[in-house]
Order: C-alpha cells, then sequence, then structure tokens
C-alpha cells in the first residue's frame, strides 16, 4: 500500500483505465438500471417545497422548538419544519390525509392547549421554479456542448455530457434508494455536482487533447494508449482534487448529522458526497473510454492501430504504452522548449 | 501583482468597514425573515381562477426578487399569496408586491375637484388643489409650500405647492426633455378646468361647491403668459375656453359617476377595475382633483421597459418608459389627437390602479415609443414604480392580509453544525496539503486563505449593496467550491513537478513554463463553470437562480486568487533557496520526485 501511494505521489502509476471498458461500462449500466428501478419503484422524496403541504398555526408560549417538532412527529408527520413567528409557532408538513390533520391538532392541543389553524400551501419551488430550472438545465447543457465543442472537438463535448447525465442520474438514484428528503438544497447540492462532474471532464479532456495531438501516422502509440496515458498522467491531480473537495464535505456528512442531527445539512451533503465521487469515477472510467470508442472509428488513429497491431502482435500493448510516456514527455519537452523561446523573445 | 490583490482586500474591507456591513445578509433559512399573505379580491367575489394566480405568483415573484440573489419565496396557499422575505421589517415589501401596477394611458375629457370644499377654506388656498382637505404628500414629494400661489415662471421640477403628483408631467424622451414639457402643470389647471365644467353643467353639490372657490381662484391669478409655470394659474386660456368646453362623447354613465365620485374617500382607488374599453371617471392619487378619461389608448401591457432614471439638467428622478408592440404607435396617436384638442383634452392620464398618478399637457405629439413619468420621486419610489411597471400588473387585486415575522427554517444548532463541520474539512484539507506538497502545501493553504478573505468580503458587500442573501445551500457551495480552487492549484503545482521531472530546467524556469499550461487548463475548466453559473442566474428563478450567482461569484473568486496570488506567490518563492535546491520538505525535492540528475525521459520509461 505504502508502495502505491509513493508511486502515486511520483505520478508513476500505469492503470490501464480504457482497456477496461467493458469493466467499467458494466458497472455503470450496472448502476444505472438500479437507479433508473429505484427513481421508478420508490420515487423522490420530494419535499414541502415542492409539493406543498400543511402549514399548522398555534401558540404554546412555553413550548420549545424541540418539544414542537417531537409532538408533530410523534402525530405521524415527517417532514416537520418548525418556526417561531410573532403570533406564536407556524410548523409546516408534507400534505397530510385528513385524519392525521386532526391526529396533530388533537395532539398539539392536549400538549400545549390552545387552538390549532390549519393551511395548506402549495410549493414555493414548485411550478415555475422548477419548470425554470429544466429549462435552464436544457440550454445549459446544449451551452456547455457548444463550448467544449469549440474548446475541445464535439465528441469530447459528447462524451462529458454522458457522463454528467450518468453522474446525476446515479446521484437521484441514492436518493431514491436512501429515501433521502429532496430539499431544494439537495437540488442546488445536484447543481454543484453538474459543474464539478463537468470541471473534472474538462480538466483530463485538456491533458488528452494536449497528450493525443502529437499522435502523426508514425506514432508508436494508439490513441487508446496514449488517452490511457494522459488519464495516468492527470491521476494524481483527479484522486488530489477529489480528496481536497471531498473533505469538507465529508466532514459535514458524517459529523455534522452524527453531531447535529439529521436536517438540511445530510440532505445536501448527500447529493454532494455521492455526486463528487461519481463525477470523479465517470471522467476516468466513463467519458474517456466513450471518448476513445469514438476516438478510434476515425480512419487516422484506425490506421495507427491496425498498423501497430500487425507489427506489434501481443505485446504491443504493453510496449506502446511504455513508448507512450516517452513520447509524450519528449513531446512536453519539445512544447516547454518553444515556450521558453517565445519567452525569451 | 501580490500588491494589486492586497490593495484589492484592503479596499473591500475598507468599503466593508465604511459602510459598516461586517456579516453577511442571510436568506430565510437561516435569519427568518416576513411572511406576507394576500387575499386575492375579484369583482363578482368568486373565486379567482388558477390561471391567474399563477400568474400573479410568477409577477410577485419578479418584483419581489427581480435580480434573483435575494432568497425570497412565493408561493400559492389556497387562495391566497404567500411571500416569504428575509429580513424583518420588511413591511414595504407588501406595497410593492400588493399593488396591482394596472398601467393605463387615457386621454383626459374633464377635470373636477376632488372633493366638496368648504368655500371659505378654499378661499384661502386657492387656486391650488392644495386646498383639497385630503391632498397628501404621498409617494415621498416634498411638503406642501403654502406661499406658492406666487408663480415660478421658469421653475419646473418643483410641481405644483401641494407637492403632489399633480406637478408630474410626462414627456418625450426623445425631444428635448426641456423644462416646460413636463413642467405643464397637470392637475394644476384644475381650478379653470372646474370652472369651465360649472359653466356648462348645473351639476351636483360638488360641483357647486367647486363653482364658488372658481371667482376666487381667477383673481389671484397673475397669469403668466409662460406654460412652464407649475401652479393653477399658469393657464391663461381659461376663460376663454370656458365656454369651448366639449362635452361631446362622454358617456352618459360615466359623466354620472363622475359627478357623484368623491375623491375625499379614503377608498378612492377603484383598483384594477378600470375597464381599459370603457370611459372612466378616476381621482387622482391625492384625492384634489377628478378626471373623466377617454377609453385607454395604449396599457401597460405595451411597456416594454422601465426604468429609474435622473433628469440630467435637474437631478430630479423620474421613471422612462418604452413601448413594444403597438405602444409606440398608439402612443404618437394619443399624444397627437390630445396635442390637437382643447383644454383640458390637451392632457394625458397615466392611471395607475384605477388613479390618476399624472396627467401632464402634451405639449406636442410624441413619437419614438418613449415617455417618462417625472415629477416627486424619490430614488425609492421610482425604482419601485419602475420594477411595478417592468414586471407587468397583477390579473388580480389583492388584499394584505396577515403580516408575520417568522423565524429560520432551520435551528441555529444546523447551521453551527455546519459552519462546524466545514471548519473540521477545511483544517483536514491543510493538513492534506502540507502532507501532500511540504513547502507548496504553504501556497495552497495561502491562496485558500485568500480565497476564502475574498469570498467573504463579496459575499458582504454584496448583501449590503445587491440584497444577496446567504443561505445553508450557498455556504455549502462555497465550502464546495473551495475544493474546486484548490483544484487550480493542483493543476499547477502538478504541472510544475512535471517540469521539474524532466529535469532539465531550474525550478524558476518550471514555474514559468508550468504557468502556460496549467493556465490554459484552469481557464477551459473554470469557463465550464461559469456557463454553468450564468445560464441559469438567467433562465432560473428564485433559489436556483441565488445559487447560480454564488456559483459564478466563487468561479471568479477563484480565477483572481490563481492568477494573483498562486502564480506570483510561487514565482516568489522559486527564488528562494529552500525550493530552488529542491530542499527534502520544500515539496520539489529531487527524490520525492524521482528525477534522476541525467535525464527524466529515459527513467520515467525505465519504470513504467
Amino acid at each position: 500500500m505504502a508502495g502505491l501511494v509513493s508511486r502515486l505521489y511520483r505520478g508513476e502509476v500505469n492503470v490501464d483505465f480504457v482497456g477496461r471498458q467493458k469493466l467499467w461500462y458494466s458497472l455503470s449500466a450496472f448502476l444505472l438500471v438500479i437507479s433508473v428501478a429505484g427513481l421508478i419503484v420508490n420515487g423522490l422524496n420530494l419535499g414541502v417545497e415542492f409539493k406543498g403541504g400543511s402549514v399548522f398555526s398555534f401558540k404554546a408560549p412555553s413550548a420549545t422548538i424541540e418539544q414542537v417538532r417531537g409532538t408533530i412527529q410523534e402525530a405521524g408527520a415527517h417532514q416537520v419544519i418548525v418556526q417561531t413567528t410573532n403570533n406564536g409557532w407556524r410548523v409546516t408538513t408534507e400534505s397530510l390525509p385528513e385524519q392525521e390533520v386532526t391526529a396533530v391538532q388533537n395532539a398539539v392541543t392536549k400538549r400545549f392547549g390552545g387552538d390549532v389553524t390549519l393551511q395548506v400551501i402549495g410549493g414555493s419551488w414548485g411550478g415555475q421554479v422548477a419548470d425554470k430550472a429544466v429549462i435552464g438545465l436544457i440550454v445549459f447543457m446544449l451551452a456547455i456542448i457548444l463550448y467544449l465543442t469549440m474548446a475541445f472537438e464535439w465528441k469530447m463535448a459528447l462524451a462529458a455530457i454522458v457522463a454528467l447525465i450518468h453522474d446525476l442520474v446515479i446521484t437521484a438514484g441514492v436518493y431514491a434508494w436512501s429515501g433521502f428528503e429532496v430539499t431544494p438544497a439537495t437540488l442546488l447540492g445536484f447543481l454543484t455536482i453538474l459543474g464539478y462532474s463537468l470541471y473534472d471532464a474538462v480538466v483530463v479532456f485538456d491533458m488528452i487533447k494536449e497528450v493525443t495531438a502529437k499522435l502523426g501516422t508514425t506514432s508508436k502509440v494508439t490513441y487508446t494508449q496514449a488517452a490511457n496515458d494522459a488519464l495516468n498522467h492527470t491521476l494524481i491531480r483527479s484522486l488530489n482534487t477529489t480528496l481536497v473537495a471531498i473533505l469538507p464535505v465529508a466532514a459535514i456528512l458524517f459529523i455534522g448529522t452524527t453531531l447535529f442531527g439529521a436536517g438540511t445539512l445530510k440532505d445536501l451533503s448527500l447529493a454532494l458526497f455521492v455526486g463528487m465521487i461519481v463525477g470523479t469515477y465517470s471522467s476516468l472510467c466513463v467519458a474517456t473510454p466513450l471518448l476513445v470508442t469514438l476516438k478510434e472509428r476515425e480512419p487516422r488513429y484506425r490506421k495507427i492501430a491496425e498498423r501497430l497491431a500487425a507489427t506489434g502482435g501481443a505485446g504491443a500493448k504493453t510496449e506502446g504504452a511504455k513508448a507512450a510516456r516517452q513520447t509524450v514527455t519528449a513531446g512536453a519537452a519539445k512544447a516547454a522548449a518553444a515556450d521558453d523561446k517565445r519567452k525569451k523573445k | 501583482m501580490l500588491l494589486v490583490l492586497l490593495a484589492l482586500i484592503l479596499a473591500m474591507g475598507g468599503v466593508m468597514l465604511l459602510n459598516k456591513a461586517l456579516t453577511p445578509e442571510y436568506g430565510l433559512d437561516l435569519a427568518g425573515g416576513t411572511t406576507v399573505t394576500l387575499q386575492p379580491i375579484t369583482p363578482d367575489g368568486s373565486d379567482p381562477s388558477e390561471e391567474s394566480l399563477n400568474l400573479a405568483v410568477n409577477i410577485i415573484r419578479d418584483r419581489v426578487n427581480g435580480s434573483g440573489i435575494s432568497d425570497a419565496e412565493v408561493a400559492i396557499a389556497g387562495d391566497n399569496i404567500v411571500i416569504s422575505v428575509p429580513g424583518v421589517g420588511q413591511e414595504e415589501v407588501v406595497k410593492l408586491v400588493g399593488t396591482t401596477a394596472e398601467l393605463r394611458f387615457r386621454q383626459v375629457l374633464a377635470i373636477g375637484a376632488g372633493a366638496p370644499t368648504p368655500p371659505g377654506e378654499m378661499s384661502t388656498q386657492a387656486p391650488t388643489p392644495s386646498a383639497s382637505p385630503t391632498a397628501t404628500g404621498g409617494q415621498g414629494t416634498p411638503a406642501p409650500k403654502p406661499s406658492a400661489t406666487a408663480p415660478k415662471p421658469s421653475e419646473t421640477a418643483a410641481p405644483s405647492p401641494t407637492g403632489s403628483p399633480a406637478g408630474r408631467g410626462l414627456s418625450s424622451a426623445l425631444t428635448d426633455p426641456s423644462p416646460a414639457a413636463s413642467a405643464q402643470p397637470g392637475k394644476g389647471a384644475t381650478p379653470s378646468a372646474q370652472a369651465r365644467q360649472n359653466g356648462t353643467q348645473n351639476g351636483t353639490g360638488a360641483a357647486r361647491q367647486g363653482k364658488g372657490a372658481t371667482p376666487s381662484a381667477a383673481p389671484s391669478s397673475p397669469a403668466p403668459s409662460t406654460s412652464a409655470t407649475p401652479s393653477a394659474q399658469a393657464t391663461p386660456p381659461a376663460e376663454e375656453s370656458v365656454a369651448g368646453i366639449d362635452l361631446g362623447g362622454i358617456d352618459e354613465a360615466v359623466l354620472k359617476e363622475f359627478q357623484a365620485l368623491d375623491c375625499s374617500k379614503k377608498d378612492r382607488g377603484q383598483g384594477a377595475q378600470d375597464e381599459p374599453n370603457k370611459q372612466f371617471a378616476g381621482c387622482s392619487d391625492d384625492g384634489s382633483v377628478k378626471y373623466i378619461l377617454d377609453k385607454a389608448a395604449v396599457t401597460g401591457t405595451a411597456i416594454d421597459s422601465a426604468e429609474a432614471g435622473q433628469e440630467p439638467s435637474t437631478g430630479e428622478w423620474l421613471v422612462q418608459l418604452s413601448f413594444k408592440g403597438q405602444g409606440p404607435e398608439q402612443w404618437t396617436k394619443v399624444t397627437t389627437t390630445a396635442y390637437n384638442s382643447q383644454e383640458p383634452r390637451t392632457q394625458v392620464a397615466m392611471v395607475l390602479d384605477g388613479v390618476v398618478i399624472s396627467a401632464p399637457v402634451i405639449q406636442e405629439p410624441i413619437t419614438g415609443g418613449r415617455a417618462q413619468i417625472s415629477g416627486g420621486f424619490t430614488l425609492e419610489t421610482a425604482t419601485e414604480l419602475a420594477n411595478q411597471l417592468k414586471y407587468g400588473a397583477l390579473p388580480l387585486k389583492f388584499e394584505k392580509g396577515s403580516i408575520d415575522e417568522v423565524s429560520s427554517t432551520l435551528g441555529a444548532d444546523q447551521l453551527r453544525g455546519g459552519l462546524i463541520a466545514g471548519a473540521i474539512g477545511l483544517a483536514l484539507v491543510v493538513v492534506y496539503s502540507m502532507l501532500y506538497y511540504r513547502g507548496l502545501g504553504v501556497v495552497s493553504v495561502l491562496s485558500l486563505a485568500v480565497a476564502t478573505i475574498l469570498t467573504y468580503q463579496s459575499v458582504v458587500l454584496l448583501g449590503h449593496f445587491a440584497g444577496f442573501r446567504l443561505s445553508l445551500p450557498h455556504i455549502i457551495g462555497l465550502i464546495v467550491s473551495i475544493g474546486i480552487t484548490a483544484d487550480s492549484f493542483i493543476v499547477y503545482f502538478e504541472r510544475i513537478r512535471d517540469e521539474m521531472k524532466e529535469g532539465r530546467r531550474t525550478l524558476r524556469a518550471a514555474v514559468e513554463v508550468a504557468w502556460v499550461r496549467a493556465r490554459r487548463t484552469i481557464l477551459i475548466a473554470d469557463a465550464v463553470m461559469f456557463i454553468a453559473a450564468v445560464v441559469l442566474y438567467f433562465l432560473a428563478v428564485g433559489g436556483v437562480a441565488g445559487f447560480a450567482f454564488a456559483m459564478g461569484l466563487t468561479t471568479l473568486i477563484d480565477i483572481v486568487v490563481v492568477f494573483m496570488f498562486t502564480k506570483p506567490f510561487v514565482a516568489l518563492l522559486a527564488r528562494l533557496k529552500f525550493f530552488a535546491k529542491g530542499h527534502p520538505l520544500s515539496g520539489l525535492d529531487a527524490e520525492r520526485m524521482s528525477v534522476q540528475p541525467v535525464a527524466g525521459p529515459k527513467t520515467v520509461s525505465q519504470e513504467a
């Protein structure tokens, strides 16, 4: 283990990410199927903000927040948001059926005395807010495809978007199965993942682009090998970044919720935690293999692959990977030297 | 660079101190706020349609949260609309969101004094409408000036002595906004109009009482010939036109309504119930004048944009409008008609929610589809009216229901928990950076500190000046963004190490070469984040827009930190022996990077 860490540190790892694409595709397909199944079977546990709910108002000057929350939860409500107003208490719950409404009212009256008024409210995040968010997402994806097509090429854009959808579906699946509440905070967590997932893919693709740009007809490596090499090259960065980003989130998820109980924090940090792990995984194991599959169909890369297969035989792959490193580093050095020259001028 | 950054931080800190804004403004979930319930009123008392309620919710949301970053929420509750605004003491919000803002432009057909006024009182203050007992300052206008019966021939910004919107004028923004155009008194002309009215009409009690005022109005009128005088005396043609008053074209029913109308009553506004296709009898918003108005010539739906602005020469606040669709054409038509008419039909009234807020005399046909409402506004009232007009009229009239101050939806424990956990997480990041990057870890920790300071300052300043409200998701988002900031210099450090591995250049050279390549990666990746933020900010509404705003903000801060701090700082460190010689603790030592002194590439391929 220590050996692996130190090799990681020195950037000497060479994991065959691309070559194992069947494994990754199967794993992802499995996760996606489970997630979609969860979404169909369980659905998402949408919060009051989306679906609307019941608002109970009553006066109970001597009660504490915990007492109020406890009383109403015991009466059968699951989502309980307690607020104080200048008029007493205001408790928002999910839409309750009539008998549970009565149960809540009775419980409150019994415990604190006084009348309980009920108001049925619509979702403050329902309707237009949700619709516009969806429209925004679609436009955003189109804008990103356009941008990545310009900055890189359309195949990279496509691969990045597929990885993004992959991440979002799996994260949503985790919510469906865990039954965690989907609140506006969770939704915003999803949006964060969306940014993070793309960000990660872009950094990886940038390196792939740099490395594969040097492939010519006489190259000793295929596109697949070069891409895999680029992946290994950024592996340290990917792992470091994920670790740095995920440490605070993990702290909030595990420490925050054990010490301070469930709530918005838990709902939000779970989305981020899962999303970041899946996001890193998908950049390495979904987006890149997909890109490679697309690129290997291009005649010029297919020619390289055919030529190497004919000459190198079975050993071509590992030999090729070594050669790739050499090409890469040599190429990088050349580029750097050019930069130096420019600087001096 | 470092000094520029330092100056930036100090400047922002200075602004914070000057404005005594040291803590961020918190959102609904963290700070609580004010909840307002609005009850829709329909003309026939029936339930409002779901469609109109939804439309109203959207318009109210825009009005209360136009910039999208104030974390306000609007929801339907039964037939009511519940608005939650962060922060307490937000009662003015009620006014902002509850007003229907149905704006119509109607040509004036006839004018009368707003209220039955005791003749004695009238004579002391005549002839200005300020004699009306209900005259209020309304719209934050200046206090009445009793001596204002003396005409000020050229002073234009000062409205009629009541300080009421009577002095508001309307002029084309494209034509020379000379004082004359906007200062021609709208309602200031009332007494003489009243006189004309009486001359041809043996009217109601109100009219008869108004008659008593007329003689006193005339003698005190110095009747200057210039039309620029704001006071009522400024209409010399009054006496000539008495005979020429034309009641033709006025609907009988509306005339009766007009005669019965008493503008001194509290509830003189007719709400949104003024039918655009019918003539209308209404009061000015200070109640001093009443009008018979023609069918609506232009309606608020034709407004393309509305902005608060300042008259360049006088500094007076006004609301500038531009029309769209049929609007410009209709506007040209009504101003042309008015221009070619006799007094008082030269006036075009602007009716907001059934109340005449201004009725300027049209000096010339206004083409170009722009108009401005001026007079007696402050920055706040002009902005308020502009926002109401810009976001459209509510399809329903509302009655203000209960106003509650509510506490935060999250317990204080949640916020504290989040902050503590976040702090622990950050501490872990610091520990990890120091272990992994050694000397360079100092750079990353300092970079994070700079990023944190900049973020905090931005959030505070935006909260103070732009109404940005920090909610729990924002805080978590900011913590996550630290990861993204960290990534920027991880990318950079790895590039430096790549360069060093090749072993053929000094650290100082490597720092520069690596920067060129890392910069491109950082910019492309940050551009993706920024596109996400911009698209979501402009297309989404409510909390999503607010979150997108925070996301865009942190992306910009990331770029600022990397360009202005991390890179210059690393370049600075590279000059130090400690780093340049690859000290074991510097994070750049040869051994840890497995760089053999001879040749980098060869070594790598052997080990691979």
